[in-house]
Parts: structure tokens; C-alpha cells; sequence
């Protein structure tokens, strides 16, 4: 049974092409829907088990990256979305999905408004778009497709990366939470300065996951490292001939398995 | 002075500004530009984003759209003030500078917030959702007031679209009340003389010659009728020189140094055009008959490039004129054919020195480094919001630029086969689709005609657009898939002259009526003629057969974007357009594309009479050569522009194979991009650029032909196939009706002739902007010659694409290509401060072949690394690739062969910095000697080094001795540690 995907887009959504061709390459069989079309039939979620929010700069990212598209999926897709994360759907946000998931508060725990969000997306230290390659490390986490230990190359462009937490007791939590799943690394797994780590996020978060590891936001772009020929440096490696694809189509095709281990996808969705 | 303290706002204010514990890098950032004006006296800034909202809401209403949309809980504090009360004092010691857009003025944050409420339900009582923006600037310190003035012009506001207030109100809330006239207006001409021809042109912004001004006279004497302000303004916009190219493809009586006289009927095609259809390439799909030219790209595949200018906004507004640059060559390539995908973006600039000082500045201009700042950020905005990763371009700094800097914006789009032609039949229906129509933009192409002059920021403000590229990537979104459903027959961009442009092209050989009522506004107030000639950005015009009028319709509002019907296209030869009913222009299609006059002007070329220079050694001027070389590496042209392309996404799409910037740290400037636009197939496209204007200005015939060499050459050294490579021409040039400017027009266009053909290399697209001078004070000053070469070429394979990062220690370096005495226009003989010399000229009878040899050596899989010798010569090259690829290099000058070794010549300089076209660097491994010289067989090529495991840059002079050392370290940071913008 072959695991289905939903990418949704909305004005100003960009990296919704690359996105849809990672999750095929991975396995998956992909539809790519305007938020209209789901707003106007949200029942639309439930043929789906994976649900991505992918990169851009939705409706411009005005006033703040990410808000007025988060504003849209609370106000006419809540249930949707809840219903489809309450019957085990894995969503992704990448990038401008990684704001849009900060936004609506599914990270956190203030999605239904019971709280105030505490964590929060903004400016990049270096007060500029960063568009660079960087080295990711996965994170012993709750998330179920993410290899603790694992070093990978993958590139971000963003001018609002920057995680932080409105205070100390709140990063304990995530951390106690199994919730943060990546972090920036130096090229040789040091702690990482400026630019390993492109936005001084602290602690270096550039992933995290809600507390079932079921959501998973991430500044970084995966599906822009598919081909062997994405890595800056392919032209200088000794193995340049001998590579098949890039080091972030694992990351998608782990997750599609997830979605396909009936164990771990809960109720299965409709295929 | 400080403004009038103006009424409270009637509005909700609410003002977010960063929480305690978070920074605010605005608020610094905006220090340190205060800081670099000599201003001590500022302690600290801080930045509050301002919001105005109707005050029909109740505070409840406001704290939850703050709450919600305009403020982060975590990050961000909130400030609200009802309407009419005045906003919390500020501490004794702090100033606020307020900026706000002025009315009319695109302001796309506040059109986001309004279309959100709008659709989440919460419209005021009043059902108008009115939102504005502004921003606070809070100054702490003690600036007198003439600094906190200065600090409000040259940092934070551009009175040009913004209007500013220190320490006082400056905010109005409402739409703003204008009122054009709508209906028919006639413009009295028929009893003018040609003094009163010449005032109504100038009064009127038309940029209409006295000739030209007669002509439409004539016409409309012999109708027995005055023309109306839609006529006229249409003739305007149509003979433009932005739209109508009357310079290139007018008539020219040309007087060469030799006194030879020559007269040239149509340069553009006698020259240009001329060598593509010459070569007759069969990969050529559509060239020079659409918004961009189109060839084959694979088997299923065409792909498009054009290049456009943007200069004269951008001079103004560098932000909002960059920007509108980006979003209009997009639309350019959304435009061509039946529409293509956008895939990549190019930039190239060109401005004053960075270091300018500012008493040095002339009036009315902005400083070099606000203007370079200004169009970085304006193509970042535009083109990362797009989704379209900008992947090649350049910087290029010269005191001529001040006045009038240069922007080239450039798009490449792919399509499939069988797309790229259009045609408009007769009852076919004229559709708007995308942006609303306000007063932005009247007469950018007229202004873009025109000289710039002091005051022009006041004249011209109007002119300037303020793009929002949201609203282009949704057009973008729903035209593919019209056109892949085979919803519209033509289509075309609203550019330049707005409708009257685009509906004039499309209608040329049929005729259209188009009802301006019908034309969806920003807001009331328009006259008649200004919603037909408004460049308001964002904006397509198509073609659509009358059965798919309703499908059409349905597939844009799905996605919630506005598509209009305004007219329709007729068989009347006539361009009739109405509004309410009412005739308000009728012209025929023959008289507004053929009637333009075609006068002789006239063109001179004298050879600047400059003296030999020779080429002075180090020790002469007293330096020395690891000197040089460090300075050269710094030289701004040659310098890094990491700050620049970190801002660009050149990695959406997922389509990146050789970036712009290269090598084991990625800092080595690559010498073009390479893309693999298609998944499915490993066939990738190449692009890159070239534009030498030091050459230009004593010679611009080789100036022309080392810019076609350089930029093939720039694709050679990634791997491209110079057979598959197809080149684009920009000219921005001074006032071509003054005969010195148009003599060297004429030289450098007879050189893209030769050059095209020598090469085989067809243009398939170009533009000129020829009025790029600046008048101060009554003299006018015109910029260097500047040609931009764009090159966009294919490579068969792109696991074949190379990088110029030196690779492995034990490789051989060989220099292809013959060094001769040519330094005029270099950046050594700059910085010796020495006029003159020989411009470098490719040799066309054997430069073509060198290329093609070295790309066989590619295709065999020959090469390591491959890299271009061009500003700062030899010795910059092999630099770039030792300290890109963290090797050392040793290069040995008595294997570098060279022409022009003599008295008053440094051999070792002369090696080293000439700046002869057509060479590259070339890493060969070791065991790859005798297969690399045999496929180079005929080439000129010396084994001139080698790649080490050392970190020095070791060079050996033609006496036998070590000349420099310079370590890898100090290398890259003289390359990299220059501006940060």
C-alpha cells in the first residue's frame, strides 16, 4: 500500500516542485493542493497519512514569516488538521512551514489557544537573508524518522531562522521532551558559530518536533539536496562518480516508511 | 526644518517593537549606517513597526489582530493607541524619525493584513478594512537637528515614496483623494507652431522629438481633428526609445578615425540581428520577434533568456527600481511564447565607488553605497519571494556610474516544445489578469527616455513602482496552467506604457477596442488616460478565444486572482478605446507602429589619442608584487561578493550544480552557474556574463568582442558546449543624439556582428537604454559604455561540470591561450594610475577554435578545474583557484609565452597582469599530459605549473628568481575581507 502526501501551497509557496519530486522519490504518492481547495473541502486531509507545508514565502511573509498563513490553517483548517494529527498523520514544515507550524502553535502545545505560544522564529542575528550550506545532526528525539548521531550535509536560505524560546525552562522542556531533533554543527560536529549555524538560534535548534515527534518543523531544505550533483563541494569528492543522489532524500524516504509501518501510523489513512 | 506637526491619525496605532532580552538587528544595522555618515552623537537605535487600522474596530478587535498577526508573543511588545490620541511620550533623550509611505504608494504589508481580515471575517463596521504602515525609528543620544535631518534623509527615508517626520506627527490615514479626469480630453495641437510642439512634449513628460511631435500634427491635420490625451500619450508610449529602439533601428550616417563614411539603414539589423540570421542555427526556436529569445533545449524542451534594464528608477528608488526591474524581466519571460517557467535569475550592477566621499557627491544623487545596497535588497525581495533562484551577475564600480548607476535583471524560463509561438485572432477577448491599476508608474517609459538630471527624484516620482512579487508568483501559478490547458491563444506582459504598450503589440495586426471602465482600479481618482499608459506592476494581458472565457475566469478566482475582461481584439486596424461608453481614442494600428519619423543622426568615432603607457614594474612604483597582487584580489570589481549572493536563494528549485561561489570553503567565485532543470534529464544549462567598460571608453569595438569572448569563455570553464551557446546583448549608453556616444554605439554593434559570427554564437534577445547621462549644473555627463554580454549555453551531461577550485596537489596547470601587450582598461595600469595601452581583441580567426578544443578536452574527462583569466590577468586567476581550493600553486613566467616584451615593458608584469582575452587556467592530472595536448593539438598552450599540497601561492619570474610567496590565508582574505554592505 503505497503512502499518500499532501503538499499544500498558498500564495507565494515556492518550494512545492522539489518537494512533491522528494516525496515520490521516496515513495510517496504525491498531490500538491492550493489552501483553497482545502478550505472549501477540508475532508480532503483524510486521504492522506503525510502533510507537508513546504518552503516559501506565503503571502509574502509580511509582517512576519509565516503568521498569516498559520492565521488561515487555525482559522478555517483547524479541525482538519486535528483530526488528521489525531489519527497519526505525520506534517512536516519546511522553511517557511517550519514558521507557519511555530505559528499555529502545533509545536508547542498552544495550538488550541489553551496557552500562549513560547517559542518563536525571527530575524537572523547577521540582520540578512542567509542562503548557505550547512551541516546538520540529528538528535536522539521523539521524532520517529530522524537517525540519532547522524551528520548530513543540507542547504537553508532564510532571513528568519533564528529559534528562540521566551524563556530558560522552556528549551529544558523540549530537551526533556525528546523534542528537539537537529541541530547546526560545524563541518567536524563542533558547536557551531557563525555561519555553521546561519541564524544564531539557540542551542543551534534548527529542527524540532511536537511532543509526539509526529510534527517535525525544520529550517533547513532537504529536498533541495537530491541529485549528486547538489553538494557544493561534488566536484572536489573521490567518490564524485560513484554517488546516486543526495544526502537529503534519506530524510524523505524515512519518512514515507514511517508512514507505511502500520505500527507507527496509527490509524492507516485511505489510499 | 522640522515638518509641520500634522492632526493625529484618525486610526488605531499599534507599534511592535522587540521585547526586552531580544535583539533588534534593524535597530543596529540602522546604527551603523548613522555611524558610517561621521555621527557620533546616536547611542543606540531602535526600530517599532507601525500599523494604523480602521477606527471603526473596538480595542478588543485591535488587540487580537495585533495579538494575532501584527506581534510575536514571544519576541515582540505592542503599543496601542485609540484613534486621535497621541502615542506614549518618549524618554527625554530619544528622538523618533517616523516613515511612511507615501498615498498611492504600493504598500504591500498593508495590503496582506487587509486581505487577511478580509478573508478570516473581520471587516470593521464600515466594511473597509483600511490598513497602513509605517515605521518608527527611535534614536537615543543628543544629534543636533541638523544631524537627526541628515540621519532621516540618508538612512532611513526616501522622500522620493516616503514621507518623514522627526519628532513630530507625520501620519494621515485614508485613501488618498485624487481627481483625474475620465473621459475624452483633447490635446490642442493642430494650430501649435513648434515652440508650443516642444512644450506640450516637455509639459506633458511625453519625450516626444519636435520632428516627432510634428508628424503626429501632420496625422491628425489631415483627420481634421485635435488627438486626445489617450492618442498622444499612446504615441508616447509606442515611440518611445524604451519601447521603440528608434536609435538602433533608426538611420545613421557614421564617420569612422579614418574619416571613412558610412551610411547604416537599421543598425540592429544590420549588425545584431544580422549575424543570427546569418548563422541560421537550428536551435534557434523564436529570436528577436518576442519578449525573449527562445531555443531548444532537449527533446522535449525549449528554453528562454532575457536581459533587461532598469536603470533610470533605479537611480531614484534603487530598492523599489530593482525590484520592479526583477519583477518585469520575469514577466518578460511569463510573456514569451505562451509563457515560460521562470528558473533562474541574473544581476549585474553597476555603480559608484563605495568609498565615495560624500562632499564629492553630486546633487540630487544618491551615495553609491545606499543605491548598491538599495538594488541588492530590491532583487532580493523580488526575486527570493519568486521562488527563482538568481545564480549569475556581477558588480562592476566606476566613478561614471554615480549619477546613474546601471541595473541589468535577467530571467531564464523553460517551456515545453510547441509554446513558443502566440497569435491574436479577431474577436478573441483582451484579458487583465493579476495587479490592480493605480497612478504608479505614469511615464516610466518616457522618464526612462530622458536624461537624468538634479531634479529628477521630484519630476519623476511617479515613475517609480513599488512591485509586489506575491501577486506575480500567483499570476505565475494560475498561467501555467492556463496555458497547459490551452485557455489563451497569446499573452504579453504589462511593461513599459502599460496597456497602451501591451494591448498595442498584441493588436498590431488586427486592431482591439478596450472599455478602460471595465479596468479593475486601486483606487478612484484616475483620468481616462492614466489607467491606459499606468505601468502598475504585476499585470498580463491575454488573448482568449471567447468559448474560454468562463474556464479561464474560473481557474484565476480559484486561486483568488483578479482576471478582467476589458475588450477585445477586432479586424478594424484600429485602436479604439472607450470609457463609460464614450470614445476616448481611435487610432490607426499603421500610423502608431509606422509613423514614427526616422531622422539621420549622426555618428563619429575619433580614437582617443593616448600615449603607450608600457607596463611599469612593481619596483618602479614601488610596490611590490605580493603587494600587488593582495590589492588587486581587493580591487572592488575583482573582490568577493559573498555579501551579495548569500542574500540570493540560488538553490530553490533544487536545480543547483555549479553555484556561484565554488571550492572546498565556497568562496571561490565561480566563473558561471550551471542548473540541471529537469529532473528526468541530466542535461544542464549554463549561464554567465561578461561587461569590460575601462575598455570601452577608448575602444569599444574590442571592448564589444573581449565581452563575447569572456562570457563563452566563462561557460567553457564550467564545461559548456561553445556550439550549444546563445548570447544576449545589453547596451547601456550615453545620449546617442550627441555623435561622439552613437560613433562608438556603431563600433561596439559592428563588433557583436563580427564576434557572433566568428564564434557561432547567435544573439537571440537584447535591449538598449541610451540616455544613461547625468546633468548637474548644466553640464551632462555620460556613463562608461557599457555592454553587458549574457551568455546562456548547455552543457550534454552535468556530471561533467567543472569548478575552477585548484583540486589535487601533483596536477598540472596549463595556460591556454596567447598574453600579449594588452592593459588598457586593466585594473594593474589603474592602479599605476596609467592611461592608455591596447585594449584587449580576441583573435576571431583562431579564438573559436581554442574554445571548442578545450570543450573536447572536457567532454573527455581531461579536466580538473578550469578557470578564466580576466580582471587582474593571470595572476588573479591562479589566486582564485588556490585559495578556493586550499592547494598551493606554483607558477613558473618562463613558460609564459607572451607578445610585447620591450623597453618600458616589466616582463614578469606583463605575464601576469595583461588582461588578453581567450585564456583560461587548466588543471590537468598528471597522468593526463599527453591526451590533454593532443586533444589541444594547434593550441597555443604551456605547461606554466603545478598544483601543491603547500599552502603558498609560490610565482618564479622570467629572470629565474621567486617574485612572490603569498600564503593561501592571506589570499582569501584580502579577496574576502573588503565590503559587507
Amino acid at each position: 500500500m503505497s503512502v499518500r502526501a499532501l503538499v499544500l501551497r498558498t500564495a507565494g509557496t515556492n518550494c512545492e516542485a522539489e518537494t512533491v519530486r522528494a516525496l515520490d522519490l521516496a515513495g510517496a504518492r504525491t498531490d500538491c493542493l492550493h489552501l483553497y481547495a482545502c478550505l472549501s473541502e477540508p475532508a480532503r486531509f483524510d486521504d492522506y497519512s503525510i502533510l507537508v507545508v513546504p518552503g516559501g514565502f506565503s503571502y509574502g511573509d509580511y509582517v512576519s514569516a509565516g503568521r498569516v498563513w498559520a492565521a488561515e490553517l487555525r482559522h478555517g483548517l483547524s479541525e482538519a488538521l486535528a483530526g488528521f494529527v489525531g489519527r497519526g498523520g505525520l506534517v512536516l514544515g519546511v522553511c517557511n512551514g517550519f514558521q507557519v507550524l511555530v505559528e499555529t502553535g502545533l509545536l508547542d502545545g498552544s495550538f488550541d489557544g489553551s496557552r500562549t505560544r513560547d517559542i518563536a522564529l525571527y530575524g537572523n542575528a547577521s540582520n540578512r537573508y542567509e542562503c548557505r550550506w550547512v551541516t546538520l545532526e540529528s538528535e536522539a528525539c521523539a521524532c520517529p524518522w530522524i537517525v540519532a548521531g547522524e551528520r548530513w550535509p543540507c542547504p537553508v536560505a532564510h532571513a528568519e531562522g533564528r529559534f528562540v524560546v521566551r524563556e530558560p525552562e522552556v528549551l529544558e522542556r523540549l530537551e526533556r521532551n525528546g523534542q528537539i531533533a537537529l541541530r547546526y554543527v560545524a563541518p567536524d560536529g563542533g558547536p557551531a558559530g557563525y555561519p555553521d549555524c546561519p541564524n544564531g538560534s539557540v542551542g543551534a535548534i534548527a529542527g524540532i518536533s511536537d511532543p509526539t515527534g509526529r510534527i517535525l518543523g525544520l529550517m533547513p531544505h532537504p529536498e533541495r539536496n537530491l541529485t549528486p550533483w547538489n553538494h557544493p563541494r561534488w566536484t572536489r569528492m573521490a567518490d564524485r562518480d560513484a554517488r546516486k543522489e543526495g544526502e537529503g532524500l534519506a530524510f524523505y524516504r524515512r519518512m514515507v516508511e514511517v508512514a507505511a509501518a502500520p505500527s507507527a501510523a496509527g490509524t492507516p489513512a485511505r489510499a | 526644518m522640522p515638518p509641520a506637526t500634522l492632526p493625529l491619525p484618525r486610526a488605531w496605532r499599534v507599534e511592535v517593537s522587540r521585547a526586552p532580552g531580544f535583539d533588534d538587528p534593524d535597530g543596529s544595522h540602522a546604527l551603523a549606517s548613522v555611524r558610517e555618515l561621521g555621527i557620533d552623537s546616536v547611542r543606540g537605535v531602535r526600530l517599532a513597526r507601525g500599523t494604523l487600522l480602521s477606527p471603526e474596530y473596538d480595542r478588543t478587535a485591535v488587540e487580537r489582530i495585533a495579538g494575532e498577526l501584527l506581534a510575536d508573543p514571544v519576541v515582540d511588545r505592542v503599543s496601542i493607541t485609540p484613534p486621535s490620541e497621541a502615542p506614549p511620550r518618549t524618554p527625554a533623550d530619544t528622538h523618533r524619525i517616523l516613515v511612511a509611505l507615501r498615498p498611492g504608494v504600493m504598500d504591500p504589508v498593508a495590503g496582506t493584513v487587509e486581505s487577511v481580515l478580509r478573508r478570516t471575517g473581520r471587516v470593521p463596521g464600515d466594511g473597509e478594512a483600511a490598513v497602513q504602515t509605517f515605521r518608527a525609528w527611535e534614536l537615543e543620544g543628543a544629534p543636533s537637528a541638523a544631524e537627526l535631518e541628515e540621519i532621516a534623509r540618508r538612512v532611513f527615508a526616501n522622500e522620493t515614496i516616503e514621507t518623514l517626520a522627526i519628532d513630530a506627527e507625520g501620519l494621515s490615514f485614508g485613501t488618498p483623494s485624487i481627481a483625474g479626469r475620465r473621459g475624452r480630453t483633447e490635446v490642442p495641437l493642430l494650430a501649435a507652431d513648434d515652440a508650443a510642439l516642444d512644450e506640450t512634449s516637455r509639459a506633458g513628460e511625453l519625450s516626444l522629438t519636435t520632428l516627432e511631435m510634428r508628424a503626429i500634427q501632420e496625422h491628425f491635420a489631415e483627420l481634421g481633428r485635435e488627438p486626445t490625451a489617450c492618442e498622444l500619450e499612446t504615441l508616447a508610449q509606442t515611440w518611445s526609445e524604451h519601447c521603440k529602439h528608434k536609435t538602433f533601428t533608426g538611420r545613421i550616417r557614421f564617420k569612422d578615425a579614418g574619416g571613412n563614411v558610412e551610411e547604416i539603414d537599421n543598425l540592429l539589423k544590420s549588425t545584431i540581428a544580422r549575424a543570427t540570421h546569418e548563422l541560421a542555427r537550428p536551435f534557434c526556436v523564436s529570436v528577436f520577434v518576442d519578449n525573449a529569445g527562445i531555443v531548444t533545449f532537449d527533446e522535449g524542451h525549449d528554453v528562454c533568456f532575457k536581459v533587461e534594464t532598469h536603470n533610470h528608477p533605479s537611480a531614484i528608488d534603487p530598492y523599489g527600481g530593482a525590484g520592479t526591474g526583477i519583477g518585469g524581466v520575469i514577466r518578460d519571460i511569463l510573456g514569451a511564447g505562451l509563457g515560460a517557467k521562470p528558473i533562474a535569475n541574473t544581476d549585474c550592477f553597476f555603480v559608484g565607488p563605495q568609498d565615495l566621499p560624500l562632499d564629492e557627491l553630486p546633487k540630487g544623487t544618491l551615495h553609491p553605497r545606499r543605491v548598491l545596497r538599495g538594488v541588492v535588497a530590491g532583487v532580493r525581495d523580488y526575486g527570493n519571494r519568486m521562488g527563482i533562484p538568481t545564480v549569475n551577475g556581477g558588480v562592476w564600480y566606476h566613478r561614471g556610474y554615480v549619477g546613474n548607476p546601471l541595473v541589468y535583471a535577467g530571467t531564464v524560463g523553460i517551456l515545453p516544445h510547441g509554446y513558443a509561438h502566440k497569435e491574436v485572432l479577431p474577436g478573441d477577448l483582451v484579458v487583465s489578469v493579476g495587479g490592480r491599476t493605480g497612478r504608479d508608474g505614469i511615464h516610466g517609459a518616457t522618464f526612462s527616455s530622458a536624461e537624468l538630471h538634479e531634479d529628477s527624484d521630484e519630476v519623476s516620482a511617479s515613475a517609480v513602482q513599488i512591485g509586489d512579487p506575491i501577486t506575480e508568483k500567483r499570476v505565475l501559478d494560475c498561467m501555467l496552467q492556463a496555458r497547459d490547458r490551452g485557455l489563451y491563444r497569446g499573452v504579453t506582459d504589462c511593461g513599459a506604457g502599460g496597456y497602451s504598450s501591451a494591448v498595442g503589440e498584441m493588436a498590431e495586426k488586427c486592431g482591439a477596442e478596450v472599455e478602460l471602465d471595465r479596468v479593475p482600479l486601486k483606487y478612484a481618482g484616475l483620468a481616462s488616460h492614466e489607467i491606459w499608459i499606468s505601468e502598475a506592476q504585476e499585470r498580463m494581458v491575454l488573448a482568449v478565444p471567447p468559448e474560454n472565457e468562463e474556464a479561464l475566469l474560473d481557474l484565476f478566482s480559484a486561486e483568488g486572482v483578479e482576471a478582467t475582461v476589458i475588450g477585445r481584439f477586432t479586424d478594424s486596424g484600429r485602436l479604439v478605446l472607450r470609457d463609460a461608453g464614450e470614445c476616448v481614442g481611435d487610432l490607426d494600428m499603421g500610423f502608431l507602429h509606422d509613423g514614427c519619423p526616422r531622422p539621420l543622426r549622426e555618428a563619429l568615432w575619433e580614437a582617443p589619442d593616448l600615449p603607450e603607457p608600457g607596463v611599469p614594474g612593481p619596483e618602479e612604483l614601488g610596490w611590490s608584487f605580493e603587494r600587488v597582487i593582495l590589492d588587486l584580489l581587493a580591487a572592488p570589481d575583482i573582490a568577493s561578493k559573498e555579501w551579495i549572493i548569500r542574500q540570493y536563494d540560488h538553490e530553490v528549485q533544487g536545480t543547483s550544480v555549479v553555484k556561484p561561489l565554488v571550492g572546498e570553503r565556497s568562496d571561490g567565485p565561480g566563473d558561471a552557474a550551471v542548473l540541471q532543470p529537469l529532473p528526468e534529464s541530466s542535461r544542464g544549462l549554463v549561464l554567465s556574463c561578461a561587461a569590460n567598460p575601462r575598455q570601452g571608453i577608448t575602444d569599444p569595438y574590442a571592448m564589444a568582442l573581449s565581452a563575447i569572448d569572456e562570457a563563452l569563455r566563462n561557460a567553457v570553464a564550467v564545461g559548456a558546449d561553445p556550439d550549444q551557446a546563445v548570447i544576449l546583448d545589453n547596451f547601456s549608453w550615453g545620449n546617442c543624439e550627441k555623435p561622439d556616444r552613437l560613433g562608438s554605439l556603431v563600433l561596439a554593434s559592428k563588433a557583436c556582428y563580427d564576434g557572433a559570427v566568428a564564434y557561432g554564437t547567435p544573439f537571440v534577445s537584447g535591449k538598449d537604454s541610451l540616455n544613461n547621462e547625468y546633468r548637474v549644473d548644466g553640464v551632462s555627463v555620460p556613463i562608461p559604455p557599457t555592454l553587458l554580454i549574457s551568455c546562456m549555453a548547455q552543457i550534454p551531461d552535468v556530471a561533467r561540470a567543472l569548478t575552477m577550485d585548484a583540486k589535487e596537489a601533483g596536477d598540472l596547470l596549463f595556460l591556454v591561450g596567447e598574453t600579449h601587450l594588452e592593459l588598457g582598461g586593466s585594473h594593474y595600469l589603474e592602479r599605476a594610475g596609467r592611461a592608455g595601452g591596447s585594449v584587449p581583441c580576441p583573435d576571431l580567426a583562431r579564438a573559436p577554435g581554442w574554445l571548442r578544443a578545450i570543450h573536447r578536452a572536457v567532454r573527455s574527462g581531461l579536466v580538473r578545474a578550469a578557470h578564466d583569466l580576466s580582471e587582474g590577468g593571470l595572476a588573479v586567476a591562479a589566486a582564485e583557484m588556490a585559495f578556493a581550493g586550499m592547494r598551493g600553486i606554483e607558477l613558473d613566467l618562463r613558460e609564459v609565452a607572451a607578445t610585447g616584451d620591450g623597453d618600458g615593458v616589466d616582463a614578469d608584469a606583463l605575464r601576469l597582469f595583461s588582461e588578453s582575452t581567450t585564456r583560461l587556467l587548466i588543471e590537468v592530472a598528471a597522468g593526463d599530459e599527453q591526451s590533454f595536448l593532443t586533444v589541444l593539438d594547434g593550441v597555443p598552450v604551456a605547461r606554466v605549473g603545478r598544483v601543491t599540497d603547500g599552502e603558498q601561492l609560490v610565482l618564479t619570474g622570467t629572470g629565474g628568481t621567486r617574485i612572490a610567496e603569498l600564503d593561501l590565508e592571506s589570499l582569501r582574505r584580502a579577496h574576502s575581507g573588503g565590503d559587507e554592505g
